[in-house]
């Protein structure tokens, strides 16, 4: 019958001895090949889950109801303005008479975050001075036709982040409009 | 000095409840991940670093991509088949037996009214090729997707009235939940007109759907 031999010392004469071989088989590969399917899995069905950020709107005004005539205080009213390219315009107070003259700022860390927390600080002290300790800033964010969903969410995200008292979705005005043009954070439109 | 010995050992380990263990989980990930449902339109959700997980269940989204909205109504027949016996009487179209139990297994849609019937007619495949379904009129003149909103919050809420009123427990009576899932690069109109719509009926809390945000934001 056909033989094979490995190894030298086989044709020696010596007694044919059966290997013992080992019953264990490796499992190292095996299980590794495993645990990187189970982690594969786990990542996969717990973070495709898609993220939420809830939303609240202010009721739609409805001309028929009286008008809500309750002041609000200019001096922790923050207004911020996004125009084109990502780009942010804030000022704070009111739009003829800011406290704070329009400021240009960019998204992220070292942009609108850091103006945000020292205005909701600066929101905190002055609610304190006025006796209303748990209220602060008031956030009023109008997007331009320029902007894109992205900077909304971006926005939105950073009042998550910066937690001012109150902030609300608004309609920008034609005077905004014009102030972003002439700074440069949006192009005209062709009328 | 006498020399210490050390005993070897052998460095294997036997690894056989290691590796049942590991398939067993495995096994385990593999029949509870959901198969994800094909959608009409693609879209890249902007990031945030809010990690609220969107409803499993009951809610209804608005897709809005290119300037084009699609909806999908909740993954439950009796809503669907509610929600579009509203809108074939509201428009006047009629649709057959069949046709109900096909709308029934639709996901998501994003075709005027007057083409529901085209759509319907195609496989599933075909369906959500890119570019078969052109939007949902939502102007103001065409407000479609007001509707279709209307009509599943209203369908939502005639199923919770109705097991309410069969006495069973556990039902809370609570408005049908909507998530506007925009792509990044949408125009803020587009995304604006849409919450315009949902605020016109009253909807004033809805979620914005977002991916996860991985850099150090």
């Amino acid at each position: 019958m056909a033989e094979l031999n490995t190894g030298d010392g086989g044709g020696k004469g010596k007694k044919v001895r059966s290997k013992k071989s080992n019953p264990g088989v490796d499992l190292t590969a095996m299980v590794d090949l495993a645990f990187l399917l189970i982690t594969f899995f786990m990542l996969t069905t717990s973070l495709s889950k898609p993220q939420a950020m809830p939303l609240p709107m202010p009721d739609k005004d409805k001309p028929e109801q009286p008008k809500d005539n309750t002041k609000i205080p200019e001096d922790r009213m923050m207004t911020i303005l996004i125009g084109q390219d990502n780009k942010i315009l804030w000022y704070m107070g009111q739009f003829e008479t800011p406290r704070i003259p329009p400021t240009e700022a960019s998204f992220g860390k070292n942009g609108i975050r850091k103006d945000l927390l020292k205005n909701v600080q600066l929101g905190k002290q002055v609610a304190a001075n006025e006796g209303k300790p748990d209220q602060g800033l008031i956030v009023n964010i109008k997007a331009s036709d320029a902007a894109s969903y992205k900077n909304l969410v971006d926005i939105l995200d950073e009042m998550a982040i910066t937690k001012p008292q109150l902030f609300a979705l608004g309609d920008i005005t034609p005077g905004e409009i014009d102030l972003l043009e002439k700074t440069g954070l949006l192009t005209p439109v062709a009328k | 000095m006498a020399k210490v010995k050390i005993s070897k050992k052998s460095t294997r380990i036997d690894m056989t409840a290691m590796c049942d263990v590991a398939f067993l989980l495995l096994s385990f990930f593999i029949m509870t991940a959901t198969a994800k449902q094909p959608e009409p339109k693609p879209v890249d959700a902007p990031a945030s670093t809010i990690e609220e997980k969107l409803p499993e269940e009951g809610v209804a989204t608005i897709t809005v991509g290119d300037k084009q909205v699609f909806f999908t109504i909740p993954a439950d027949a009796q809503i669907r088949r509610k929600t579009l016996e509203r809108i074939s009487a509201k428009y006047g179209v009629k649709f057959t037996e069949q046709e109900y139990k096909t709308f029934e297994g639709i996901q998501g849609f994003g075709v005027p009214v007057t083409k529901l019937k085209g759509l319907m007619a195609l496989s599933t495949n075909d369906r959500n090729q890119p570019g078969v379904q052109e939007g949902i009129p939502f102007d103001s003149v065409k407000n479609q997707l007001g509707d279709w909103v209307k009509f599943a919050r209203e369908a939502n809420r005639e199923i919770l009235d109705a097991k309410v009123a069969a006495g069973e427990e556990g039902v809370v009576l609570k408005d049908l939940d909507i998530a506007i899932k925009g792509d990044a690069k949408e125009d803020y109109t587009t995304v604006k007109r849409v919450i315009e719509i949902l605020q016109e009926q009253d909807k004033n809390r809805f979620y914005l759907v977002t991916g996860l945000r991985n850099e150090d934001f």
